[in-house]
């Protein structure tokens, strides 16, 4: 009878990896990030295209939800108006933790070029965000980008919940 | 808490201060040249005050007392053939007249003529809806009292319909500050967090331009990225663009600019 002796220590076929818990935890978040189909303006039409066949979001393990309890990650597309700014709290607040915030576009960084009465000046104002991106409209790429640089920011923080909630107040 | 400003003079402010400058006319004809318009306008003249008609650009205008405003268009659409009202809102003349003009922009397609009503209120006045005449003047009454504050009698729900309802001011008249008065830029800011939160989350910065070059806590430059808060005024040093952070994924290499290489024959 055939000896078959595999010495998996030595030949590096141990069918074990080592890693850390916030390691594992922050690889399954950072590739999966649900985001919530938030397109306000013509910036939503760039997310759209984004999530659509040509620059396929979803190879980043990023789908986009319509409900805010099901995502992660809140894409903020566009132009926020005073009145709707109640509505994107109440949705922001909605979501659950660990939760993000990417303010797409120049109008949702800071009003844009609606420096109006009716416009609230920067997303900022009224949830925290945690990514910026420049444009008008940004393209998809540039959106797929911030995605990658969130992630990144995903993987570096740590896993565990004693991280406090972001509040903005 | 952002100081008050009085906003009641902004339609004083001149903007543009070429002292010859004339504003352009759009010259008037007399209504006699087109023979449907005549006709309409004496239709209009047998029943109705007519304080003035002429044609502008094709099309007639008839000035009228406000308060025959609904007797007026009633006989347009059914006796004279304007079955549409396209448009209708009001106009703010209220820093050289004190009142606002209402428009009623008419169109006949069987005629093929359009046809504008106007008529003037003072400032506290209240005008009848057309609204039972035309639903499209339902939510273009709905606006007028939105954007302007002219009230409109016997409309069936007369409410703001593009500002929030608990809105103050009327933007489209000439005293609203564009940038919005004290209100307006603490709208959001009340509406959410209550008043208390206005000097933690401060004022809006209202200058989008504004970009702080060593402001690290805000802005970060693309190639360019240190840490939250790093002061940079020495100078930053390069971050290539890493999509891979340490060794990167299982089987998958780190890209290497260095390493990669330029094909130049395409059959190779
Ligand atoms: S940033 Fe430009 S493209 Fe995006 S919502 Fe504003 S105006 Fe539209």
């Amino acid at each position: 009878m055939a000896q078959h002796q595999v010495n998996y220590l030595k030949d590096g076929g141990l069918p074990v990896a080592l890693t850390t818990i916030d390691k594992v935890v922050n690889w399954g978040r950072s590739n999966s990030i649900w985001a919530l189909t938030y397109g306000l303006a013509c910036c939503g039409i760039e997310m759209m295209a984004s999530g659509a066949s040509r620059y396929d979001f979803d190879r980043f393990g990023t789908i986009f939800r319509a409900s805010p309890r099901q995502a992660e990650l809140m894409v903020v597309a566009g132009t926020l108006t005073k009145k709707h700014a109640e509505f994107i709290r109440r949705l922001y607040d909605q979501m659950t933790e660990p939760k993000w915030v990417i303010s797409m576009g120049s109008c949702a960084n800071t009003g844009g070029m609606f420096n109006t009465y009716s416009t609230v000046q920067g997303v900022d104002r009224v949830i925290p965000v945690d990514l910026y991106l420049p444009g008008c409209a940004p393209r998809p790429e540039t959106l797929q980008y911030a995605v990658m640089m969130l992630q990144q920011k995903i993987r570096k923080e740590p896993a565990s919940r004693a991280q406090k909630p972001k509040r903005l107040m | 808490m952002r100081a008050y400003t009085p906003k009641d003079d902004v339609q004083k402010k001149s903007y543009y201060t070429d002292r010859f400058w004339v504003a352009p006319q759009v010259p008037k004809y007399d209504v006699s040249q087109d023979a449907v318009f005549a006709a309409d306008l004496e239709a209009i003249k047998a029943k109705f005050d007519v304080l003035d008609a002429y044609i502008q650009v094709n099309q007639m205008v008839v000035v009228i007392h406000a308060n025959d405003n609904y007797a007026v268009l009633e006989l347009l659409k059914n006796e004279r053939e304007y079955p549409q009202l396209s448009e209708m809102s009001a106009i703010d003349w209220l820093a050289s007249e004190g009142k606002f003009e209402i428009f009623y922009q008419m169109l006949s397609m069987a005629k093929r003529k359009r046809l504008r009503i106007k008529c003037k209120i003072d400032e506290k006045e209240a005008i009848q809806s057309v609204e039972k005449l035309f639903r499209s003047a339902d939510w273009s009454e709905r606006e007028m009292y939105d954007m302007f504050g002219v009230v409109v009698n016997n409309h069936p729900f007369m409410k703001r319909i593009l500002m929030p309802e608990d809105w103050e001011g009327f933007p489209l008249r000439k005293t609203y500050p564009l940038q919005g008065d004290e209100f307006a830029a603490w709208y959001e800011v009340d509406r959410i967090f209550g008043k208390e939160a206005r000097e933690i989350i401060g004022p809006e910065n209202r200058d989008p331009a504004r970009v702080d070059r060593y402001d690290t806590q805000r802005f970060s430059r693309l190639g360019h990225e240190v840490p939250f808060g790093t002061d940079i005024s020495q100078g930053e040093p390069d971050t290539p663009l890493v999509y891979q952070e340490q060794k990167g994924v299982f089987m998958i290499e780190k890209f290497d600019a260095e390493k990669s290489v330029v094909i130049s024959d395409r059959h190779r």
